[in-house]
């Protein structure tokens, strides 16, 4: 089999930015599917890529982990993000 | 020295005493002190000290009054309302309390709600200035001690319901004289980071659970309008379900406590499972729609066929189509039930079987005088044939043969 966009190594975990995108695309492809006119093989497409966006987006929640960080002003008055350690 | 005149000391006492009762101040005055040596007699009257740090002041709560009242205790930081006067019998002054509360309580309280009046007045509050916290945030910002119960129930809270969420801490003091200025510019570093670097999509203002003193910060004007003229959405969580602040007033969102804060910023993980399975679902119903109307679109085809080809490649045809037409139905089933890998081998099925797909794919049909060229026997050098590919058709000769 041929590599699809499922086998794809899924984007890093916990980024919300990544899930916002592919669950905007996710609704999107279903809204086309549903619309009609499309041909069978642009229907079965959509439906494929429907499937491997909602198993993308699955993905991401179940290995999320919350991304805390601090954020800190330098002296020249720039901020600065900084991992934050409980 | 003359001795013209000569009072008693009942006398000089009731003088006195007439100075305090004619002041104006001293006769209706309000002192605040901590209690001491208070001592409830079995008359009823109460007796105790006020005093500070430089001074005291012996006081009475007679019994009328204090059936009235919550009695202090030794410690307890007041404030009392009464008069100054003079006790004569021991010729002392004292000042007689009629009214006592808690220290600070009253007067914070009318200037709570003297701040809330003006503030609502100039349309701080107004409902028409809150805006909709984003229901799948990407990133929040929170305004809060570092070192609190506030920030781990909201870190707790954040990880159960919307682990994708990006949080950046901006840390404040949010109690004492300090709190104020340092909220607002906690929430003015994280208005720059949002206008700079990455937007923010809300931002919490949590404090756990307080004495209203410790929560005062947050009824600071500074405050009030630092979150009003935030650009970023604020979220208050401040204190416990009763505790309402000016700065409640004037977020966005009010929460009653710093958890439930974090939960109006985020969907709960479990909603957002079931809507990605609607989503599925949906597109599911709709393959399997297309699929059935496939089948019958593949079912004109044959018949259309039938009329078009030879013989026997209009039985093979025939049999193909039906053939495909079992599998997408099998396939439709299959698909419902989430059977992704029958559906991709299904897919690629059709594919080959449609002819529109096959010429997509870069092959071609030959034909010469409207019959399909299928060997290398069927032609001659110089022959004239017409290639049909996925958009046309051309002519092209036979050379090297």
């Amino acid at each position: 089999m041929t590599e699809k966009p499922t086998d794809e190594t899924p984007p890093a975990a916990g980024d919300p930015g990544t899930f916002e995108a592919l669950y905007a695309e996710l609704e999107e492809t279903v809204r086309r599917l549903e619309g009609g006119d499309l041909s069978l093989s642009e229907a079965l497409a959509l439906f494929e890529r429907s499937t491997a966006l909602a198993e993308q987006c699955n993905a991401l929640l179940d290995h999320a982990e919350l991304r805390v960080q601090q954020l800190i002003q330098k002296p020249n008055g720039s901020l600065d993000a900084q991992p934050f350690e409980g | 020295m003359t001795r013209t005149k000569v009072l008693s000391v009942s006398q000089i006492t009731a003088y006195i005493k007439s100075l305090f009762t004619t002041d104006e101040l001293l006769s209706d005055v309000w002192i605040s002190g901590e209690v001491s040596n208070f001592k409830l007699a079995t008359s009823g009257h109460c007796y105790l000290t006020l005093k500070d740090g430089d001074a005291s002041i012996r006081s009475v709560i007679w019994r009328a009054a204090a059936t009235r009242m919550v009695l202090p205790r030794d410690g307890d930081a007041v404030m009392a309302h009464g008069y100054v006067s003079v006790y004569e019998g021991q010729g002392v002054y004292q000042f007689y309390i009629d009214h006592l509360e808690a220290a600070g309580a009253g007067r914070l309280w009318q200037e709570f709600e003297r701040l809330r009046g003006r503030l609502t007045a100039e349309g701080l509050f107004d409902d028409a200035r809150k805006r909709p916290i984003p229901a799948r945030p990407k990133r929040l910002g929170i305004v809060t001690s570092t070192n609190a119960a506030a920030l781990r129930d909201i870190l707790r809270t954040l990880t159960a319901r919307y682990p994708l969420v990006s949080v950046l801490l901006a840390p404040a003091v949010v109690q004492g004289a300090d709190a104020p200025p340092s909220i607002c510019a906690a929430l003015e570093m994280l208005n720059r980071w949002s206008a700079e670097h990455e937007p923010l999509d809300a931002i919490i203002v949590a404090r756990g659970g307080g004495s209203i003193e410790e929560l005062w910060a947050f009824n600071d004007e500074r405050v009030a309008r630092a979150i009003a003229a935030s650009n970023v959405p604020v979220v208050t969580g401040v204190g416990h379900e009763t505790d309402f602040t000016i700065a409640d007033f004037a977020a966005d969102l009010r929460a009653p406590t710093p958890t439930a804060a974090a939960a109006a910023c985020t969907p709960d993980l479990r909603q957002v499972l079931l809507a990605l399975a609607g989503l599925k679902d949906l597109a599911q119903t709709a393959i399997a729609q297309r699929l059935s109307s496939a089948r019958l679109a593949a079912k004109s085809l044959a018949s259309r066929s039938r009329r078009a080809s030879p013989e026997r490649r209009l039985a093979t045809d025939r049999q193909r189509v039906d053939d495909m037409a079992r599998r997408a139905s099998l396939a439709v089933m299959n698909t419902v039930r989430s059977d992704r890998a029958r559906v991709e081998g299904l897919r690629l099925q059709l594919a080959a079987l449609d002819p529109d797909r096959v010429l997509e794919r870069g092959y071609a049909i030959v034909t010469r005088d409207q019959k399909i060229i299928s060997s290398v026997h069927q032609v001659a050098s110089g022959d004239v044939l017409t290639v049909r590919v996925s958009d046309g058709a051309f002519e092209t000769i036979v050379q090297g043969f």
